[in-house]
């Protein structure tokens, strides 16, 4: 099996899906002949042509909008966000109209769409070009929302998104792009949005994650282990809607939950999970649920060592689960 | 600089020490790992040694006192403190790391803040939290500690028998209609110390559910408290056995019911109890209480555990309000909807051992009731009716009475009139 970084996956999958069906092409700033600002769409034009592969003007709310009338007409079109924080024009016709859609016309209509976006800090992009925005969406009804963390769910999930009947949103994390690589097959496959992945078995605590901070806790795991602490790894892949049954059941391994993202603590979808585990697993809680999560900021500071502070890292999530253990 | 040197933790259920005797005094030099005073604890005779080499500076605990783990006792000057700075600050920052665990585990300030997961494993597994070592942050007990606790307990051998009471004790016991037996000496009850199971391998572990663990408790509160004697008398039921057959189909037809043989049982007796307030009694200590209601317990078994809803006011009833009242309580307790007032109240229990084919049971008293009936199967037996070999319906009725309350006289009367009340029963009886 060959191993490939992240973001070849994505481009992999883009590829097969739009080899595999006619009906599928791609739209978003600069995804023709420049490729992506993140090569992602490399080659696809050359390939595809032009009328597959659209540059759009600098207009989110008109790629939004574009690809729902397309979904809606029949198609089946990937918009590209070049920078999740660029999704804020686009939310009225996200929430309002992809989202509704199906409910309001009674299932006569329904949008088939996946708009991509890469969010996430560390790549010293500062404040226009960092943010994680899932939250923002998380608590939408209607919308799928998709955060894979390695190359092989990176693939699987792109392609169920794109063959989804409804809206799904599939964030990048892009830090991870070149940073994570790992075995993805050659062949056609898809995994089910709606299940979550352990990553890891362990005993003493349970970490629940997704995107670059899944990756933290490990690497964490795997050092923690030589101090005796068994770490059970938890990669949530789909944010919406979450993997409830997964989330109690790894909740239950342990009695001791830490929840992660890079996405600030307020209004997280840690909360949510916390909820969950609070809901359905009470008795099996053997401490109280933890969050490790970026600070409650407006934005992504330009300067390094304050970047460092905001972000999260291996260090910082070591010692919050070894917290846990010895609690 | 000096050392403190810290009562040591000697095991791991130890809280405190005696110092029993100072091996060394102030000014004595000191090598590492040296003896320096005797202590003793609940658990063992220990010497305490020098964690450092040097001088004993100052002993701080006087021979003879008890102190908690962690206090510090004496204070040891180091050698290196006559040394360099730079060496001294080295050498005392492992030490610092080195006593840092110590006063950790005298931190037990979470020892008894207990999680859900923790409470509901001591719950389901009967585990007395007190006896379990926390190993979490202030002494903490944490579920692994649980699950530890549970692994090493089923792995202990059995070093005595058990001798906790059985649950069920079906004795077989000549006729003996007036005399009553004392059960033997009691025995502490020993629900709470779980005794030492061999586990072998094939055996099957089951947890105890919550249902169970109280039948037990109050089987052995039952028997530890009240001293049971245990008599029975045989009844002749020919002529009800004669009745139900003559009633029973029109009685199914009208009432959607079976008519069983136990309504008229619970009649006889609620009947009965009038006459006798004693065995409608409950022990107060230092008072007997006649209760004035008469509410029939009736022993109900599921598969798996056994309840005893109650008939309240049974003498109000006739026969089809009692087989309605028996019927109703059997089909809750199936469907696990018995509500608490279904269960509270009850003066005296019939149990129908009979159904499963039982001639004679040796019931544990529904505590703290004064005394419990069980009527055994009805079976067809050769008899001797007026000097000639007859062919009856015969039935055993047991009875285990609180010998405190009462005693073999009223006991036997009372199952004397039970038994007239139910042989009174015949062929063209109306109910």
């Amino acid at each position: 099996m060959a191993v490939i970084s992240y973001i070849d996956a994505v481009t992999q999958a883009l590829r097969e899906e739009m080899q595999r069906d006619e009906k599928v092409f791609i739209l978003g700033e600069d995804v023709g002949v420049r490729g992506g600002v993140f090569q992602v769409t490399k080659g696809l034009i050359d390939e595809f042509g032009e009328a597959r592969v659209l540059d759009t003007p600098l207009t989110e709310s008109a790629i939004a909008g574009v690809a729902i009338g397309a979904s809606v007409y029949g198609m089946r079109p990937v918009a590209e966000i070049q920078f999740a924080d660029f999704i804020m024009p686009a939310v009225n016709q996200i929430v309002s109209e992809a989202a509704k859609m199906r409910y309001r016309s009674n299932g006569q209509w329904h949008c088939p769409l996946v708009i991509r976006a890469p969010y996430g800090g560390g790549v010293n992009g500062a404040l226009y070009h960092s943010q994680s925005v899932e939250a923002m969406f998380n608590s939408v009804p209607g919308l799928k929302i998709v955060a894979p963390s390695t190359p092989y769910d990176v693939k699987g999930l792109l392609k169920a998104a794109i063959r989804d009947e409804d809206p799904v949103l599939f964030f990048e994390h892009k830090r991870c792009y070149r940073l994570i690589k790992g075995e993805v097959p050659e062949d056609d496959y898809t995994l089910p949005i709606g299940k979550a992945d352990v990553k890891r078995e362990g005993t003493d605590v349970t970490v629940i994650s997704y995107g670059l901070t899944l990756h933290f806790a490990l690497q964490a795991a795997e050092q923690l282990e030589q101090e005796g602490i068994s770490v059970h790894v938890l990669d949530l892949r789909t944010l919406l809607p979450l993997d409830k049954e997964a989330i109690v059941e790894a909740a239950v391994k342990t009695g001791k939950v830490l929840v992660i993202h890079e996405d600030n603590k307020t209004g997280g979808v840690g909360g949510e999970v916390s909820a969950i585990i609070a809901e359905e697993a009470l008795f099996d809680l053997d401490a109280p649920i933890q969050r490790l999560c970026g600070p409650d900021v407006p934005a992504m500071p330009y300067s390094p060592p304050l970047e460092k502070e905001f972000m999260l890292d291996v260090n910082k999530v070591k010692e919050a689960i070894r917290d846990l253990a010895h609690f | 600089m000096a050392t403190d040197v810290t009562m040591p933790q000697l095991g791991e259920s130890v809280t405190e020490g005696t110092i029993i005797k100072w091996l060394k005094k102030p000014g004595d030099k000191i090598a590492k790992y040296e003896p320096l005073c005797e202590v003793n604890t609940d658990k063992v005779n220990a010497e305490v040694p020098a964690t450092v080499e040097g001088v004993l500076k100052e002993i701080l605990i006087s021979e003879g006192t008890t102190v908690e783990v962690g206090t510090v006792i004496c204070r040891i000057e180091t050698t290196e403190s006559a040394a360099a700075e730079a060496p001294k600050e080295t050498g005392a920052s492992p030490e610092a790391k080195a006593t840092a665990p110590v006063s950790a585990d005298k931190d037990k300030r979470m020892k008894n803040r207990y999680s859900p997961a923790v409470l509901r494993l001591a719950q389901e597994h009967g585990i007395d939290l007190e006896t379990v070592e926390g190993t979490g942050r202030g002494g903490r007990i944490t579920r692994k500690d649980i699950l530890r606790y549970l692994e090493e307990r089923s792995k202990e051998k059995v070093s005595t028998p058990s001798e906790t009471p059985t649950l069920v004790e079906t004795v077989p016991v000549t006729e003996a209609p007036a005399a009553v037996s004392v059960p033997s000496s009691v025995q502490a009850p020993t629900t709470q110390a779980p005794s030492p199971i061999a586990v072998e391998p094939g055996d099957q572990t089951v947890p105890v559910s919550s249902v169970r663990r109280t039948i037990a408790q109050r089987m052995v509160t039952s028997k530890h408290e009240a001293p049971h004697a245990w008599t029975m008398v045989e009844v002749d039921v020919t002529g009800l056995v004669q009745l139900r057959e003559r009633l029973k189909d029109e009685f199914k037809q009208r009432e959607g019911i079976n008519l069983t043989y136990l309504p008229f049982v619970i009649k006889a007796v609620a009947d009965t109890l009038k006459e006798f307030p004693y065995l409608n009694a409950v022990w107060g200590g230092d008072s007997i209480v006649l209760k004035k209601r008469i509410n029939i317990s009736i022993a109900v078994a599921t598969d798996d555990a056994l309840y005893v809803p109650v008939i309240h006011d049974a003498d109000e009833k006739n026969i089809l309000g009692l087989a309605k009242a028996v019927h109703r309580l059997a089909e809750k307790t199936r469907a696990g909807k018995l509500t608490l007032d279904d269960m509270q109240g009850g003066t005296f229990t019939v149990n129908n051992t009979g159904s499963f084919g039982s001639i004679a049971s040796q019931p544990i008293i529904n505590y703290p009731q004064a005394a419990i009936m069980s009527v055994e199967a009805i079976v067809k037996r050769p008899v001797v009716v007026n000097n000639m070999i007859a062919i009856r319906d015969m039935v055993n009725l047991c009875l285990s009475l609180d010998h405190r309350i009462l005693d073999g006289l009223t006991a036997g009367r009372f199952l004397q009139r039970v038994k007239e009340r139910l042989e009174s029963y015949g062929p063209d009886s109306q109910i």
